[in-house]
């Protein structure tokens, strides 16, 4: 802990424990409504309600990826299956691998449809029910959906293909970058798009022009992005601090530095943005959580450092709740 | 736990052993060996997704053998991107298996598997290469010397070589193929059998990678040649002893280099040396090791490396009285031997 954070305004005492450090790890956390719901690493969900918390079987193994609306969070498997869970804790499996090949990938569209990718195989679900596929050169490494009309980002080695779903036939546009893309992820305004790379860097591209664009100095990859709640900073981990990447002039990044805030003993594993207001929250390696004022970088502690690795982070749909878990198993949540 | 094979981490890191081999060698048949003797021990298995033949185990993965090159200018960093994956996600079930077996298919080189764990922070955190061990075919490795570059590739990478299908073969052809893998590799540990029959110990929990276990790195083979030059004609062999009775191969496209100082080296000198010499012909270095006596030191430093990979640390504290030789192999395709070794010799303080 360094002089500034011993000295910092902190609400870490307020954080509700749902989960201590003895169970399997947290690998994601979402919202259903005012629901905490946690991803643990293997076979479960734990809602974590103030009244009491319920464990939800969900795979018959680990649990790889996971995303989530308003209504429901889908995971995928190493059990091959695509499962999605209601606020009710209703359980049904939207898809399942013949070869029990691992889901490794999943992302959720407009109308109810739902991106996953088994190795090399990008597949959608439209909300109609209709299936769809796509074959990449490689394994994916990332899918997003764009915000606007029926497209996805699809990242693999050396690029990433945009994938219209519903135009049957139609040969997906590759933007090229040589490398591994192991994330991607499409700006609020749908002006850019980035992907994280094997290497620590990000990689960028203008839409309109497929310029290109590098962020790079990090200390290690990129696990986590965020873009701020009106789209004009992406938030980044990977590094001793929060490192933040202004977008919002036409030419986004390029040529500019980041803005750097919370510099820390320790690296940055995840960050959430807040939904509404100029915050964003920062996980470190060493278990603090900061919430980070955008405009002049002010912190609170939300979680003391005590050596956890914080690996899952996120705010509720308003930003009253902030919810946060470890690998070690911990998981809390804090009401602002 | 009850032996070697446990390779317990002070980190807590899972043992990763590479398994290699030709087509056909009996790569599988060792792997579903390893995998049903009574040792207690669970595996989670990769495995490439052609592989025909079952894998008796809970966890087994498939994979893709995706292989791509790190955008850091160098062009022999090539990193299996699948692997990364794949540890990330058996990563979630930590506490399920005790150790990672990865078999690749015959035609895999094992550079890209070796330097995941090396360029991959989450990878190197979470788990440790432990050994790449090659299985080879009596019968067949002599030929395929000759025409598959991946089996030579194989052989001059491993850690341990399994030298199987001893029961094809006369004493005197296996003789033969065991000093052709001397001539490309004399310093892998080499156990001779017959349907993959090896002791789990001797393939599992090796810690070939592990800097403190860099102990010895005097080559078998050539500690037996000088006994062996006198024995070459008319004397009965003991074909257990596998080191007697070798003649010396020189693969003319895969040589070792062993070279050794009784002087102290100027660390000053040293680092940059290998440094210009791992970015200059790491493409074809495929293994380095040594054990070194820096001048004014009193604390041995090991090294070892992967292509333009180095790693290196001080060991331990010099013994009284143990010899402070510096020791220095390499592995590799057309090696510049008289700049390797002049280098060497230059880096004398």
């Amino acid at each position: 802990m360094t002089d500034a954070a011993s000295t910092m305004f902190t609400l870490a005492d307020r954080a509700r424990i749902v989960a201590e450090a003895e169970g399997s790890t947290i690998v994601g956390v979402h919202f259903l409504r005012q629901t905490p719901v946690f991803v643990l690493g293997e076979e479960a969900l734990l809602f974590a309600p103030a009244e009491k918390r319920t464990r939800v079987a969900v795979h018959d193994g680990g649990i790889l990826a996971s995303a989530a609306d308003p209504s429901r969070i889908v995971t995928g498997g190493d059990d091959g299956k695509l499962v999605a869970t209601d606020r009710d804790g209703n359980v049904e499996t939207l898809a399942t691998d013949e070869r029990k090949r691992w889901i490794d990938q999943v992302a959720l569209g407009p109308d109810g449809a739902v991106a996953w990718s088994t190795g090399k195989i990008a597949r959608v679900k439209t909300g109609k029910g209709d299936l769809r596929e796509f074959q990449a050169a490689s394994t994916v490494g990332g899918l997003a959906f764009f915000p606007k009309g029926f497209r996805l980002a699809v990242a693999h080695y050396n690029g990433v293909s945009l994938w219209f779903p519903n135009a049957a036939g139609a040969k997906p546009e590759v933007l090229e970058w040589k490398g591994s893309h192991l994330g991607a992820s499409v700006s609020p305004d749908g002006r850019f798009l980035i992907t994280q790379m094997q290497e620590p860097t990000l990689h960028g591209w203008r839409l309109a022009d497929a310029k290109h664009m590098r962020m790079s100095g990090y200390s290690a990859r990129v696990r986590s992005i965020s873009w701020s709640h009106d789209g004009g900073l992406l938030a980044t981990s990977g590094s001793e601090q929060l490192i933040l990447w202004p977008f919002d002039g036409k030419d986004g990044p390029m040529g500019k530095q980041p803005t750097m805030y919370a510099p820390s003993p320790s690296r940055c594993t995840r960050v959430a943005c807040h939904p509404k207001q100029p915050v964003c929250a920062a996980g470190f390696a060493d278990g603090t959580v900061l919430m980070v004022r955008l405009e002049d970088g002010a912190l609170i502690l939300a979680r003391e450092a005590d050596g956890q690795s914080v690996s899952a982070l996120a705010w509720s749909a308003e930003g009253q709740v902030l919810a946060f878990g470890t690998e070690q198993g911990d998981a809390r949540v804090l009401t602002l | 736990m009850t032996d070697a094979t446990s390779a317990a981490d002070p980190a807590g890191k899972i043992p990763v052993t590479v398994l290699t081999g030709y087509l056909g060698a009996g790569k599988t048949t060792l792997l579903n060996r390893i995998l049903t003797e009574p040792h207690g021990q669970k595996f989670a298995v990769i495995v490439n997704e052609f592989g025909e033949i079952g894998i008796d185990n809970d966890l087994v993965v498939d994979a893709d053998e995706e292989v791509f090159e790190m955008n850091n200018g160098c062009i022999c960093c090539t990193v299996r991107g699948d692997l990364v994956r794949i540890i990330d996600g058996l990563m979630r079930r930590k506490g399920k298996f005790d150790a990672i077996i990865v078999e690749t298919t015959g035609l895999a080189d094992p550079a890209p598997v070796a330097q995941t764990f090396f360029m991959d922070e989450n990878v190197g955190a979470k788990t440790k290469l432990d050994a790449v061990v090659t299985v080879a075919d009596a019968k067949w490795l002599k030929d395929r010397l000759k025409d598959a570059p991946e089996a030579k590739n194989q052989i001059a990478f491993a850690d341990v070589i399994v030298l199987n299908k001893t029961d094809l073969v006369t004493p005197a052809e296996l003789d033969e193929v065991e000093a052709r893998i001397r001539g490309i590799n004399p310093y892998a540990t080499m156990h001779r059998t017959e349907r993959a029959q090896v002791a789990i110990k001797d393939v599992l929990g090796r810690n070939a990678f592990d800097l403190d276990r860099i102990l010895e790195i005097e080559p078998e083979f050539l500690t037996a040649d000088d006994h062996d030059h006198h024995h070459d004609h008319g004397h009965d062999h003991d074909h257990h002893h596998h080191h007697h009775g070798l003649k010396h191969y020189h693969d003319e496209e895969m040589q070792s280099i062993s070279m050794s100082s009784e002087k102290p080296l100027n660390p000053d000198k040293f680092f940059p040396w290998i440094q210009e010499l791992v970015q200059t012909e790491g493409k074809d270095i495929l293994r380095c090791k040594g054990i070194l006596s820096f001048k004014d030191d009193d604390e041995r430093f090991v090294f070892q490396g992967v292509h333009m990979i180095l790693d290196g640390d001080h060991q331990r504290k010099w013994k009284d009285g143990e010899a402070r030789i510096s020791r220095a192999v390499f592995i590799g395709r057309h090696l510049p031997e008289e700049k390797i070794r002049k280098g060497f010799e230059s880096c004398v303080a």
